[in-house]
């Protein structure tokens, strides 16, 4: 690790502060992402601002009659707070899929979806990496892609956000409630994460002097028919090669509403609102699903090691949406 | 001597000593005072600066849970958290469960149940199944493994951590619905 400096921040004007004024200055919140990429240098900040005693970590009712997750509410807290528990079944199960136990009793709600991508080229500094040092390459592309990006992809990095309860926040609609030196404002989950494009090290669009405060649900929790489907090398404990979070609306067996979000696929999770639309008033049926899947991948392109991501991608999508309407016998 | 040269050059510093405060960490019930660089990771604290090396250092990144210990009666991973980051909470290790020549039930059932194998991962995995008791969430045998899966036993004695666990589980009153 390099030498820094500490400060813990008392209030939210001294944390934004001490932001504007460091250079290189970064948040920490549970610290499980920034000390991990720290202590292999490719996070150096000059000076470390504690923001964990800021009061964002309560569960509220917000104003749209959903809820309210403070940024630094835990994994483990949101999770297991009784009233996700009852509306929002989907998150609980996103975010119980995420980690381990130790981890998630200490990881925040606003830093798991900033944590960085787990690209081995990006842990390494001794290779050339866009995303960690802009203009120097990407050894992924022609190297071990296994867990990269399928969608959304570009020359300059096909890298995958990791976070598991990004996906489910994704598909439930939720806001990102964010405030800086101009003030507050309210980002779309949809549009919090960016693609690589040509500026692969930035990850989101919130602004290097914003911090998150908190995250919003809509009232509606789809918390009938829901699931996340996490396929990964190990049974727990290991990233998503590819998962699935699906909410919907049912009356029997033809849907009225539905959401899909990929995640392990590409550099954001990865939500195509047209395919959701396209099942609306459709059965559930393998014939429906099939289609959908296939939209849902149109235009995914494989890497060499990653090729089989596509396939497994869409028969996910098939199982995700059966085991949501509850009808998985149709397989 | 190229030793004995290095370590005087190291006593007379070219550059300026690295900043450090002076914290107060509650250890297993009692106050430590420590002079601490902003950067040595509460893990590090533990072992290098209190002695106390029951908990142990496995990867160092918050993936094999060997570092695990109680803090505010969570488990967390010791490793991925700064010493400076856990002043004025309450931090129990391995070496603070039992009381005087009394084990913790957990220690005994270890014991009893042969789960106990290298020193190595043990002593998170005792941490780390208090935790899983007292945060009261697993109610299955395939809960309690998800909910420990967080410790990597690189022997392969997880059948005989599994039994300890539940029969401290069962002895606490949680039952088996499978
Ligand atoms: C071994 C291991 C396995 C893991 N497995 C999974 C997994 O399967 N699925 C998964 O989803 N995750 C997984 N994780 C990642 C884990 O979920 C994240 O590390 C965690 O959620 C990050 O939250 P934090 O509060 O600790 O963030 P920190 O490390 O404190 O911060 C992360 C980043 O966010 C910034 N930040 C934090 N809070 C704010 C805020 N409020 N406003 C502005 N900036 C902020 C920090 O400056 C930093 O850049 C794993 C981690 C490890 C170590
Ligand atoms: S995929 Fe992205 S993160 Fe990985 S090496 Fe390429 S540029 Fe870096
Ligand atoms: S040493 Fe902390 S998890 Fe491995
Ligand atoms: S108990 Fe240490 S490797 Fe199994």
């Amino acid at each position: 690790m390099n030498s820094f400096t500490y400060s813990r921040a008392e209030n939210l004007e001294t944390a934004l502060q001490e932001k504007t004024t460091s250079l290189e200055g970064r948040f920490i919140a549970g610290g499980t992402n920034l000390l991990d990429l720290m202590k292999v240098n490719v996070e150096q900040p000059s000076h470390v601002i504690d923001i964990r005693h800021l009061p964002f970590n309560q569960i509220t009712g917000n104003d749209a009659g959903g809820l309210r997750l403070g940024a630094l509410a835990t994994n483990a807290e949101t999770a297991y707070n009784e009233q996700i528990e009852n509306r929002y079944p989907l998150l609980v199960k996103a975010i119980l899929a995420g980690a381990s136990a130790q981890l998630r009793n200490r990881a925040t709600n606003g830093g798991n979806s900033l944590q960085r991508t787990r690209c081995y080229y990006f842990y390494d500094t001794a290779t050339a990496c866009n995303k960690r040092e802009p203009g120097s390459g990407c050894s992924a592309i022609n190297g071990f892609n296994r867990i990269h990006a399928i969608l959304g992809t570009s020359e300059s990095c096909i890298a995958v956000h990791p976070s598991d309860m990004a996906v489910a926040l994704a598909a439930l609609d939720a806001t990102v409630k964010v405030t800086g030196p101009n003030g507050e404002r309210t980002i779309p989950f949809l549009e919090f994460h960016r693609l690589p494009g040509n500026t692969a090290h930035l990850d989101n669009n919130l602004d290097p002097d914003e911090i998150i405060t908190s995250i919003d649900l809509p009232a509606k929790g789809f918390a009938e028919y829901n699931t996340y489907l996490k396929l990964r090398d190990r049974a727990s404990y290991a990233f998503a090669l590819v998962s699935v979070a699906v909410g919907l609306d049912l009356e029997g067996t033809i849907i009225k509403e539905a959401r899909l979000a990929l995640g392990g696929v590409a550099h954001k999770p990865w939500r195509l609102p047209e395919v959701e639309a396209s099942l609306v008033g459709k059965e559930v049926n393998l014939e429906n699903l099939k289609n959908a899947a296939n939209a849902l991948l149109a235009g995914a392109k494989g890497y060499g090691h990653n090729n089989f991501k596509i396939e497994l991608a869409k028969r996910a999508i098939v199982r995700a949406i059966l085991q949501a309407a509850k009808m998985e016998d149709l397989t | 001597m190229e030793k004995i040269a290095e370590k005087g050059a190291l006593d007379k510093p070219v550059v300026g000593l690295p900043p450090t405060h002076t914290i107060t960490l509650r250890v297993n019930g009692s106050e430590k005072k420590l002079q601490l660089a902003p950067w040595v990771s509460l893990l590090d604290a533990l072992r290098e600066y209190l002695h106390l090396t029951g908990t142990k250092k496995g990867c160092d990144h918050g993936q094999c849970g060997a570092c695990t210990v109680l803090v505010n009666g969570t488990r967390i991973n010791s490793c991925l958290t700064l010493a400076i980051m856990e002043e004025g909470n309450d931090i129990v290790t391995i070496e603070g469960l039992a009381k005087g020549d009394e084990l913790h039930p957990m220690q005994t059932a270890f014991i009893e149940h042969d789960a106990y194998q290298c020193g190595y991962c043990t002593p998170g995995q005792i941490c780390s199944a208090i935790g899983l008791i007292s945060e009261g969430k697993a109610k299955t045998t395939e809960e309690i493994k998800d909910l420990m899966s967080g410790n990597i036993c690189r022997c392969g004695a997880y059948t005989n951590i599994l039994a300890a666990v539940q029969e401290v589980w069962q002895k606490e009153g949680g039952d088996i619905n499978e």
